[in-house]
């Protein structure tokens, strides 16, 4: 099997697959480390029996999450070994101890507290607990600081030389770590993390106000999740509008191919709403447009002309149509979300916030667009910046590992039939966990099981009580 | 042998040191799962499971850090090391998926319950057998050409990577035994104490047949062990382990809990200086040393900083964490 096939596009198929998995689990788990640390400060200040209720809810869905995020990490980290090595050897000096820092700062920071933020309330304290839950939440920013400075680094790749061996060796540590895209990137990805988290935690405190409008629990996590996403949705579209200005200075090509401009446009250019990318034809067919809107939101002024793809050599040309849809759904989903928090307000501002069942079922049915957007964002990003991994100097195809097409091949079946058997299992025990309302008493991953429950010596839990 | 104190020198001890934790500290989390299916009993393994929830995430880590430490500071290594251990490394990846999982899935549901602890048993095993196999892939030679890999998909499956599979096998078992030993009371930590019996006889002869079979490999393993004057310095390493070994009965005799871990640990430290004495200075076993492998100065004095600072602190705060899951797990008294 796999005779004939190219490796180099297996290898990719994996790289994708794998990475899909992986960056959602994250995209949650950074907005909702926060989100639990938020509420076991809240519970600390306030006393308040729902903010603990809350908080043993949601971690035990966080730990599930974290644990699906954690093992589909591990594989993307030794993948650019042993599928880009030629990668790895190239940028190995610069990528490499950024991803060393991110384990050294962030991994073990979140693991070496985790045990105790899931287990250990009882043995440590509800004060030290906070400390534990907070330094997970700290982790989970680290984490996304280094990774998204390596990646920007591909992007946009400065503070570099490059040495005899052909190796890309650091010039200059400030200007790798703070390359030109990454102040971008970061912001853009990590309220796309807390959008995504506010959209699940307000879908589901949606979906229990459905059946009873006067739980407790729900009630606050959906006030909660709407404040959120009301403040945070026009912020990320402002910050999405800088990142891709920033885009059309530095990965030009990029921006053509998400906005369907084949030709370069002398005095205006115009916004392609809908249509579909031919690559072959070099044109947008069926484009739906409004002239010269695009050069008046990349250029700031109507008649500005903008350069179109014809003036980069066509193997440098990403693949249009991914890019290009993947743009408008991530665009469309990121307006939705306004739409949800204005909504949202108004219903607020009405009295009818706890008693709306339409905004209750679009909250539900918005639920999982974080996860939708997040992932059509990075493949807009990741596709965006083809055909190189290191943009303008390393291409994809010189990255790969020298492996036979059977081997990339199999490990790829192996990779789809495993992490749909187990993250199709972690993500039906998560929402199981979610069709349950969070009960008065709700307790954390110690004790949820009853056969469980005996555990707790009289002592502890009666430091718990007293700090309730 | 002299060993000069350079850059590339202290990466290669800080990337071993990594490597090491990882496979101590995980070493005894993977044992845990291969010894399950000696342990049929739910109550049982629920304990077994919560002797190690909350630490086994720390412990794989270190596997991260081993990982992309030798990315950063010796890249040519890694570029040329995995794609010729390409199929036992995504075997381990697959394997710790079913593994890491498995911590949660188990408590999430009741009557698939077996499923997962299939999947905790399984994927320890097949993890560790190719970490085992990728050992004696990495000391039998690899296929270089250039700054590539050259061989085929299979070259790593031999009759010596089988015996270092199986070896690691038994030694993460041993470990995963002696930790049950220390963690647990009762019926379960009798059983751990026979377990350890037996797994200490089969971990003796597996040293043993390894340490027999690498002279055979290659010349220079011959030369490092044998020839005059390195067998001052190599000799004490057999002599060592002959003496723990003697710790450890006693301390298995005299039914102390916490001394056959430690003295397993000790095994194990001897196992792995053996593993460095044979293979220093090369990397790549006769074929690319660590200064031929090392990153640009900048780069790992870059990292220097940070783990220097950054191991001790993490060192302290995950100790607290076992401290904090301090003493014996009972049954009903669990974490989860």
């Amino acid at each position: 099997m796999f005779e004939g096939w190219d490796a180099v596009v297996l290898a990719r198929a994996q790289f994708a697959f794998t990475m899909s998995f992986h960056i959602v689990f994250p995209a949650f788990s950074i907005g909702l480390a926060s989100y639990l640390a938020v509420l076991e400060a809240l519970w600390l200040a306030t006393k308040r029996e729902v903010y603990i209720n809350l908080f043993n809810y949601w971690l035990k869905i966080f730990a599930v999450a974290f644990g699906m995020g954690v093992v589909s990490g591990i594989v993307m980290s030794y993948q650019f070994g042993t599928n880009w090595s030629s990668f790895a050897d190239k940028t190995g000096p610069v990528i490499g101890p950024m991803m060393a820092y991110e384990v050294l700062t962030a991994f073990f920071l979140e693991a070496g507290f985790l045990g105790v933020m899931l287990f250990g309330l009882e043995r440590v304290g509800p004060r030290l607990h906070f400390v534990a839950t907070l330094m997970v939440a700290i982790g989970t920013l680290i984490s996304a600081f280094w990774i998204l400075s390596a990646n920007s680094w591909m992007q946009t790749p400065t503070g570099y030389a490059v040495n005899a061996d052909g190796q890309f060796v650091a010039a200059d540590w400030l200007k790798v770590i703070f390359n030109p895209s990454f102040p971008y990137r970061l912001v853009h990805m990590v309220l796309a993390a807390y959008l995504t988290t506010s959209l699940v935690v307000g879908g589901v405190g949606a979906w229990h106000l459905l059946r009873d409008q006067h739980l407790a629990g729900p009630r606050v996590m959906f006030s909660m999740a709407m404040w959120m996403a009301t403040l945070v949705a026009p912020i990320q579209i402002l910050a999405g509008d800088q990142h891709g200005l920033n885009t059309l200075e530095h990965q030009p090509a990029k921006v053509m191919a998400m906005e369907g401009h084949f030709q370069s446009h002398k005095d205006g250019a115009p916004l392609i709403l809908f249509g579909w990318p031919d690559q072959r034809e070099a044109k947008v067919k069926y484009a739906i447009e409004v002239p010269k809107l695009s050069s008046l939101i990349l250029k700031h002024s109507l008649d500005a002309p903008l350069a179109g793809l014809d003036t980069v050599p066509r193997e440098n040309w990403p693949p249009v149509p991914i890019t290009f849809w993947a743009f408008r759904i991530m665009v469309g989903l990121g307006f939705l979300i306004l739409g949800l928090g204005l909504l949202s307000l108004l219903m607020r501002w009405r009295g009818m916030m706890y008693q709306s069942p339409l905004l209750h079922r679009f909250a539900v049915l918005m639920g999982p667009a974080g996860f939708i957007a997040v992932l059509a964002g990075w493949i807009t990003t990741e596709t965006g910046r083809q055909p190189f991994t290191v943009y303008g100097l390393l291409r994809t195809t010189d990255s790969a590992s020298p492996l036979a097409a059977p081997a990339v091949g199999s490990s790829l079946i192996a990779f789809i039939i495993v992490y749909f058997a187990v993250f199709t299992a972690g993500v039906i025990y998560i929402l199981r966990l979610m069709a349950q309302p969070p009960h008065p008493g709700e307790q954390g991953p110690t004790k949820d099981l009853p056969a469980r429950a005996a555990g707790i010596t009289p002592a502890a839990g009666a430091a718990v009580e007293g700090a309730r | 042998m002299s060993i000069p104190i350079d850059l590339p020198t202290i990466w290669a001890f800080i990337i071993a040191f990594a490597v090491f934790v990882y496979v101590v500290m995980d070493g005894f989390d993977l044992g845990l799962g291969i010894l399950f299916p000696l342990f049929p009993q739910k109550a049982d393994r629920d304990v077994i499971m919560n002797t190690v929830a909350p630490v086994w995430d720390g412990n794989e880590t270190w596997l991260v850090l081993g990982g992309g430490g030798m990315m950063a500071a010796f890249p040519l290594a890694y570029a040329v090391l995995m794609p010729a251990l390409y199929t036992p490394m995504i075997a381990m990846l697959l394997g710790l998926v079913f593994r890491g999982v498995a911590f949660e899935f188990r408590w999430r549901t009741q009557k698939a319950r077996n499923k997962w602890d299939l999947a905790f048993a399984g994927g320890s095993l097949v993890a560790t057998l190719a970490q085992g196999i990728a050992l004696g892939a990495i000391l039998q030679g690899i296929h270089v050409e250039g700054r590539h890999y050259a061989g085929g998909w299979w070259d790593w499956l031999t009759a010596f990577s089988v015996l270092t599979g199986i070896a690691l096998v038994i030694g993460y078992a041993l470990l995963g035994a002696t930790w049950l030993v220390m963690k647990t009371e009762g019926e379960l930590r009798e059983r751990a104490y026979h377990l350890t019996w037996v797994l200490l006889v089969a971990m003796l002869c597996a040293i043993g047949a390894v340490s027999i079979a690498t002279p055979f490999l290659a010349v220079q393993y011959t030369q490092r062990w044998f020839a005059w004057p390195n067998i001052i310095l190599t000799a004490p390493v057999p002599i060592a382990v002959a003496a723990v070994t003697a710790l450890l009965l006693r301390a298995l005799g005299n039914k102390n809990d916490h001394q056959p871990f430690f003295l397993t640990l000790a095994l194990f430290g001897l196992s792995y200086a053996g593993l460095g004495i044979s293979m220093y200075p090369y990397i790549v076993p006769q074929s690319i040393t660590i200064w031929q492998a090392a990153s640009p100065a900048n780069s790992q004095i870059f990292m220097l900083f940070g783990v220097s600072i950054l191991v001790p602190l993490i060192l302290g705060y995950t100790a607290w964490a076992y401290w904090v899951f301090r003493g014996k797990v009972r049954p009903g008294h669990g974490y989860h």
